[in-house]
């Protein structure tokens, strides 16, 4: 384009001007959106103006309950395609690739285009295939995954239903998931189907059982099941997270990371859909529609993962300086919140959402560096590594609850020495980072993000 | 073959039979394997190709010696050179031709690179067939430089057709020395730092040390070639023990496996090997740029090709082990057999003797560790 006319050039520059701002609008618009809808829905089922009769009050609730369940679900859709968006780019930069970068500002309406292109693709069903479960697979997948949205929080006050069981039923409705997977590993007919279903099965059931069990230690040091409640039970600075303040803790969170992985077939843990071994597992036989559900709920499943680790062992939504107390006062005694609390809510979710993208990233990192296990591999890692070792933090996290009994200040200590030593680990780790990339001649580059 | 067909009649439903191919995203091409196996265990694994045979050896009889050349390129299109100067060789044999110095230090310079391109997309795909998407890419990356280097010498990417009967078709181009000098000051530190990014993974070693071991008795027997031969403990190159070309004035050394971190002759050698061969390569490379003589790059070839009636045999060290041309002449303009023996057709036969008692995802990572290439098993 060095000699072209100056009117294409503007015309260029008007429309690149127009897709940039389309981006923003969507990238923008969409979220916040659905965190306004969660952010004035959750309150409103709690609520019971004055003068109201039962009836009108029930038939509230009862809207509110079915906007915010509209709300949520279409949250997960969109978030698992602009997490699609980011892990494209992020490993696009790990990669040397170009990535993303046609449909939108930065390619970021790329997942839409995707979304859009799968839709229209043609719905097969094979033939030899059960006919009822194959169609039936995809939902107890996608209802797996919706129904985790109940007891996840926002904030403060934005959590659909404040379960008392609340990570109970977390841990539960995601093993529906695994129902899906096998059903559609069975239902294909394939041989590649069917080795992916059962080593979905061999797997998430396997993993379930570290993952409980370190989920039992930030419920120890709660005393409660109930989302909101550990979250309380934790402070808003990193000394007072369950994950630096009890070593223990430390330890569950690395097994709960793990098992986690390897319930959301992230790498290095996809052996259900190993690409390079089976195809691609117990997704081989599906297409269309039922094939974007399986990539919806894989992806989503990132954003609860996170979710739910950043809940037991980071704190969650707390917000310094910002204590129950703080809340209460700004809420005021009547039944619409004052503006105050609004504000309040508003930095509570932008807290947690932040600590989530963090997490998020984390495990977008670890898929693109590390190879996949083998099957046999995956299954002692689990029995013979994360199973004990889980039972182990959860004794030792019984003792270390009973010392702080007796010495309230250990907790203290322990969490500004963990807190130390992660920010001394990570200028380490940049700096190591630093170091490789100036070895081999590159230099440290964000200029083409 | 067949009796596994029948066998699956027999049995009842504890075995399966699984055609591992040939449309398979880590076959390397169209192979087909076909695999008996209980639950995730293969008891058989049987190697079926043939899918992407084009009578190559054919064509050689009805086009003309030159007119041969470019189809050469087709036997191994990730490693054409070697197949081109296979070829060259066992014609220039028959023509009892003397090659000026120039032409064999081009052919030797553009054959180690392109040895170094082959073997980074067979450590690639391996990392990728693992279940590593990222080291591939970075390989991918400096193999684009090396095409580029290749594309500025001879004007192709690929299907190179750069070696002619007689020499090399065109000079190095102005300024290719110093290019290629930086590329290899690059490209040794990258070796570095796939090291360090994959091969000494942790799981990437589990993945691969004490999988799918060949001892080396076994290797020979099998008749393996080269990498895999040498990954097996057994210490023979044809560029040094039979040496051709440049390479008996060019110092390198050659790598042997030694269970590196495992056993000799396991998957993880068959793979590190591969590395340590393409920092050979560089060595022997910056070498011969600098010691590369004047003249001619093409020695003075008759116009029409017309060998007296005889065969020659030519053997030369390709990226996936011996590759051999055997050119029988009649005396006429066209060739009255040409044949072609390439490493991966051997390497094929030993994944039968192999695999039982293997996972799936092992016969994944011993078919990427043989570095197979589809067209170069068929021709």
């Amino acid at each position: 384009m060095t000699n072209a006319s100056p009117a294409p050039a503007k015309s260029a520059a008007r429309h690149a001007r127009r897709v940039l701002l389309l981006t923003l609008a969507v990238g923008l618009g969409l979220p916040l959106a659905l965190f306004g809808g969660v952010l004035v829905l959750s309150p409103i089922s709690g609520i019971a103006p004055e003068g109201w009769s039962e009836g009108r009050v029930l038939l509230l609730h009862a809207l509110a309950v079915v906007v915010l369940a509209v709300v949520l679900v279409t949250f997960g859709a969109v978030i698992s395609g602009m997490t699609v968006w980011w892990e494209m780019r992020v490993s696009s930069r790990m990669q040397s690739r170009v990535g993303y970068n046609r449909v939108g500002a930065a390619g970021f309406l790329q997942w839409i285009a995707d979304a859009v292109k799968l839709l229209l693709k043609e719905d097969l069903v094979p033939a030899d295939a059960d006919q009822i479960l194959f169609r039936a697979a995809p939902y107890f997948v996608l209802v797996g995954f919706a129904l985790t949205f109940v007891a996840l929080p926002f904030g403060e006050g934005l959590i659909a239903a404040d379960l008392d069981v609340g990570i109970f039923y977390v841990l539960s409705v995601t093993a529906l998931v695994v129902v899906g997977i096998l059903l559609a590993g069975w239902a294909s007919n394939s041989k590649w189907s069917l080795f992916g279903g059962m080593r979905a099965a061999a797997q998430v059931v396997s993993y379930e059982i570290p993952a409980g069990l370190a989920a039992m230690i930030p419920v120890l040091m709660a005393g409660t099941l109930s989302m909101q409640g550990i979250i309380r039970a934790q402070g808003p600075w990193p000394w007072q997270w369950f994950a630096l303040e009890s070593p223990f803790a430390g330890l569950a969170f690395v097994i709960f990371f793990t098992a986690q992985l390897a319930e959301g077939n992230r790498t290095p843990f996809d052996l259900p859909e190993a690409e390079s071994e089976l195809v691609a597992g117990y997704l081989s036989e599906y297409s269309s529609f039922r094939f974007a559900i399986y990539f919806l709920v894989e992806f989503g499943n990132l954003w609860v993962m996170s979710a739910v680790a950043v809940t037991l062992f980071f704190g969650g939504w707390q917000v310094p300086f910002a204590g129950p107390d703080v809340f209460a006062a700004a809420r005021g005694a009547g039944a619409i919140p004052g503006p105050a609390w609004w504000g309040l809510e508003v930095l509570s979710l932008a807290v947690f959402v932040a600590k989530t993208a963090v997490v998020m990233n984390l495990i977008v990192w670890v898929r693109w560096t590390l190879p996949r296990i083998r099957v046999d591999q995956m299954m002692s890692l689990c029995w013979k590594y994360l199973v004990p070792f889980a039972f182990a933090s959860l004794v030792g996290a019984l003792f270390w609850q009973l010392l702080l009994t007796s010495v309230p200040a250990a907790g203290v200590v322990t969490g500004l020495l963990a807190t130390a030593s992660v920010l001394v680990g990570g200028y380490f780790f940049l700096r190591l980072t630093y170091r490789n990339i100036a070895a081999v001649g590159d230099r440290v580059d964000l200029s083409n993000w | 073959m067949e009796k596994l067909i029948l066998r699956r009649v027999e049995t009842d439903s504890e075995e399966m039979i699984l055609n591992f191919g040939p449309q398979h995203p880590s076959t390397h091409g169209v192979i087909n394997f076909l695999v008996e196996t209980d639950g995730e265990v293969i008891r058989k694994a049987i190697p079926d190709v043939g899918y992407l045979h084009r009578s190559i050896e054919k064509i050689g009889e009805a086009v003309g010696y030159p007119g041969f050349m470019p189809f050469t390129d087709r036997v191994d299109y990730v490693a054409a050179m070697f197949a081109n100067e296979g070829y060259a060789i066992a014609v220039e044999k028959l023509l009892k031709l003397e090659i000026p110095p120039r032409a064999q230090w081009l052919r030797a310079i553009s054959c180690e690179l392109c040895r170094i391109a082959s073997h980074l997309i067979s450590v690639g795909t391996m990392a990728m067939d693992i279940g590593a998407f990222t080291p591939m890419l970075h390989g991918v990356r400096e193999r684009e430089t090396i095409n580029d280097l290749i594309e500025a010498l001879c004007g192709a990417r690929l299907t190179y057709n750069y070696h002619r009967i007689g020499g090399v078709a065109f000079d190095l181009p102005d300024g290719w020395r110093d290019r290629t000098l930086r590329f290899l000051d690059h490209f040794d530190k990258f070796l570095v730092e796939f090291d360090r990014l994959i091969s000494f993974n942790e799981v990437y070693v589990k993945r691969l040390a004490k999988v799918a071991v060949i001892p080396g008795a076994m290797a020979r027997d099998y008749g393996l070639s080269g990498p895999n031969l040498r990954a097996s403990g057994v210490d023979f190159d044809v560029r040094r023990d039979l040496p051709y070309g440049a390479y008996p004035h060019l110092r390198f050394e050659v790598p042997v496996g030694r269970g590196f971190v495992g056993a000799v002759g396991d998957c993880f050698d068959r793979y590190y090997l591969r590395c340590l061969e393409m920092g050979q390569s560089s060595r022997i490379v910056r070498q011969a740029l600098e010691t590369v003589p004047e003249g001619e790059y093409m020695a003075k070839v008759p116009r029409r090709i017309k060998p007296e009636a005889g065969e020659a045999f030519s053997r030369v060290e390709s990226a996936r082990g011996q590759m051999s041309y055997y050119v029988v002449s009649d005396g006429t303009e066209k060739a009255w057999r040409v044949r072609a023996r390439t490493g991966s057709f051997t390497a094929m036969g030993i994944v039968d003797a192999v695999s039982p008692g293997l996972m799936v995802a092992d016969l994944v990572a011993l078919i990427a560790s043989l570095d197979v290439v589809a067209p170069e098993i068929d021709r």
